[in-house]
């Protein structure tokens, strides 16, 4: 697997290929990038989600050429790109429209940018024919691009934007214009050829789905700032804000005071992160400055502890466990005059009297018609609303307080044969370990 | 459909209004008869006459001339003028630069002949061919900026953004690109100016001097000596030509669409 090996980004040696310093983009009143800072490395496939106006293409844009930075500087591979015209970066650019050149051939098209900085017509035509080959349009190649299909061209519009080599590509919204299934498979092919020509891929996107499946790291974007950036796995298992968690996926979003639980000096089943997972997923060298500098201020000092990905606990596994051995460690959170406080096992104690936030993936709450046995978190409530959507279940639980929870299940049988439907008073638990603790 | 006796009746006045100077024009050029308004059966021989009069031809060469000329000059200046004012972002005193170049299309030609023909005595330019077709050009770049820039406002402009991506510079990306793809609205400007040269008399009579005569001129002259059967033939040539043009024009426009559904079909198989 490419990701266990392919991780620049926590080795401090490496030299990144882009980076944003200080950057600040500015139109008019309208802040579009705010003092936004961060590092793109090479053969990254490096992906900018966030909503439309979040300021993702004002920052492709500035990467191609077509803005300039307010203040702050842009190095691509060292070397400070501002004042640089766009047709002299080692940048290409797919567009979003594609935009295909309507009056030449699909094999004009991708030799374009050849024919500007060369004039062998031999060392054009076959890197041509690589394209179209790597893409699979050789059968095309004599057409003009109305002549073609939408996938199609969205393939002309990256090889031509393939065959200068550049250091970087960037797409912006690639395949926006395909439907779903085209969309998924483009996703892989994407992948492949990015894997296959070594290049820097910076996409823009606001699927989260897509960026997902397609990128080594995503940086999550809102009004101008990075919100967090972070490997796939990462974004969604331990989103660092409320933005982030619901941003991305599915999510249930409970507030309520933390109170420090009491620390078992013994317990065999407190997950404590660093001691159990000596290479577990951890801020490096620039995440701790960047939080220290941009986000301490903002949502309090960072502790080693917190947000950490803790290795499957007892809990998790075994429903046999019974009440009284819920491990201690971690924190209660009031959220509910009427309710039983709800258990995070893996939050920071140091949280103790704070407003937070645990955040709680629909996948990772079971319902069941019973009170399960030995479930750390169980509430009861009524199911107030069931998303079918074939595979995969979702039942919106409506708590005796007024609060929604989202929970998930597997359709592993039919549907006539499902026990729990509209109106039915049902349990809906989660393990000590299965929220996110947010203090923002 | 049958038409109501209504229908019927506003349809033949409208294109008796439209047309019957137009016939009658046409019918009295087969006239033999010297005098216009007496019939004396047909005749084509003022055609043949047409054709041996020198002054007529000689006023024929200069119009043309000076028409592709003119909106030749009037196309190159009117797209530079549409593709600033379209493409140029902001800069100081975009506002009036645009609605500057819009108001020679409002300004009657009589003053436009009159503040031409004072600029030309002023800079002492003997006033001959040349004086008409600046005079034709600067009348007529605004109508070709006009076409041309309406053009361009629905231009995806990330197709110049993609080829200076690509390596282009900011000329190769509007000659390589831009326009190609604008080509026929610049053609159809082209030939918008042609047209407004070709019949223009207003400013011709005030810019034109005693060795250039364009047509317009010569016909508007000869007609205050009495109306005479060889100007309806030259009429009717010319009333000949714009027809056969429009009806090409039209054709070829037909035929492209057709084109460009066969297109999209393949495109569709394609899939």
């Amino acid at each position: 697997m490419a990701e266990t090996v392919f991780a620049p980004w926590d080795d401090p040696e490496q030299k990144p290929l882009i980076r944003f310093r200080n950057v600040t983009k500015r139109f008019g009143d309208f802040t579009a990038i705010d003092d936004l800072t961060l590092d793109i490395f090479e053969q990254e496939f490096f992906a900018l989600l966030g909503p439309s106006g979040c300021g993702k293409t004002t920052m492709m844009r500035m990467l191609a050429g077509f803005e300039n930075p307010t203040s702050g500087a842009i190095e691509l591979a060292g070397q400070d790109i501002a004042g640089i015209p766009p047709n002299k970066r080692a940048v290409n650019m797919m567009f979003q429209s594609y935009a295909l050149f309507p009056h030449l051939s699909i094999w004009d098209n991708i030799a374009f940018g050849l024919r500007r900085e060369s004039s062998d017509k031999a060392a054009i035509a076959s890197r041509v024919e690589e394209m179209l080959k790597l893409t699979r349009l050789e059968k095309f190649a004599r057409r003009k691009p109305h002549q073609i299909s939408g996938g199609q061209r969205q393939r002309v519009a990256l090889a031509r934007s393939l065959a200068k080599a550049p250091k970087l590509l960037l797409l912006d919204e690639p395949l926006g214009a395909l439907d779903a299934k085209l969309r998924e498979a483009t996703q892989f092919e994407l992948m492949d050829i990015q894997e296959k020509t070594g290049t820097t891929f910076v996409i823009v996107t606001h699927d989260q789905e897509e960026a997902m499946t397609v990128a080594s790291r995503v940086a999550v974007m809102d009004e101008g700032r990075v919100m967090q950036v972070a490997t796939p796995q990462r974004i969604y298992e331990a989103p660092n804000s409320s933005y982030v968690a619901d941003f991305i996926g599915d999510v249930t979003l409970i507030e309520g005071t933390a109170r420090a639980r009491a620390q078992a000096p013994e317990a065999p089943n407190t997950a404590v992160p660093q001691s159990s997972a000596p290479r577990g997923p951890s801020p490096n060298a620039l995440g701790v400055w960047l939080h220290d500098k941009v986000l301490a201020p903002v949502i309090g000092t960072r502790t080693d502890t917190q947000l950490q990905l803790p290795p499957p606990d007892k809990s998790d596994t075994t429903l046999s466990v019974l009440s009284r051995d819920i491990p201690e460690g971690g924190i209660d959170i009031a959220w509910s005059d009427s309710q039983p406080p709800l258990i995070a096992l893996d939050a920071d104690a140091a949280l103790d009297g704070a407003q937070v936030t645990l955040a709680l993936r629909p996948e990772k709450v079971s319902i069941s018609k019973t009170r399960p046995d030995g479930a750390v978190n169980a509430l009861k409530g009524t199911v107030i609303d069931i998303a079918y959507l074939g595979n995969l279940s979702t039942y919106h639980v409506e708590l005796a307080g007024g609060v929604m929870i989202k929970a998930q299940t597997a359709n592993t049988r039919r549907v006539s044969r499902r026990e729990i439907t509209w109106e039915d008073e049902v349990w809906v638990s989660w393990s000590g370990t299965a929220g996110v603790v947010l203090s923002t | 459909m049958r038409l109501s006796p209504f229908n019927v009746v506003s349809l033949t006045l409208g294109f008796v209004f439209l047309y019957l100077p137009m016939l009658i024009l046409v019918i009295y050029s087969f006239n033999a008869s010297k005098l216009v308004t007496v019939w004396a059966g047909f005749s084509t021989k003022w055609y043949g006459e047409l054709l041996s009069n020198d002054a007529f031809l000689d006023a024929a060469w200069v119009t043309l001339q000076v028409a592709v000329l003119s909106s030749t000059l009037a196309t190159v200046l009117g797209t530079m003028a549409a593709y600033v004012l379209v493409r140029g972002g902001r800069f100081f005193g975009r506002t009036l630069f645009s609605g500057m170049i819009y108001a020679p299309l409002v300004m009657p030609e009589v003053i436009t002949g009159l503040s031409l023909l004072l600029l030309f005595i002023g800079i002492g330019m003997d006033r001959g061919v040349l004086t008409i077709v600046l005079a034709h050009t600067t009348f007529s770049m605004c109508f070709v900026s006009v076409v041309v820039s309406s053009r361009l406002m629905t231009f995806d402009q990330s197709l110049e953004e993609a080829a200076l991506d690509l390596g282009a510079s900011a000329f190769e990306a509007f000659r390589l690109v831009t326009l190609p793809i604008i080509a026929p609205a610049v053609i159809s400007g082209w030939l918008l100016a042609f047209t407004l040269s070709l019949d223009d008399l207003v400013i011709a009579s005030f810019t034109s001097g005693p060795s250039a005569t364009t047509l317009p001129m010569k016909i508007w002259s000869s007609v205050r000596l009495g109306v005479s059967p060889e100007i309806n033939a030259l009429s009717t040539i010319l009333i000949g030509l714009v027809t056969v043009g429009v009806i090409a024009a039209s054709i070829a426009s037909k035929q492209s669409a057709l084109r460009a559904k066969r297109d999209e079909q393949a495109a569709a198989r394609a899939q």
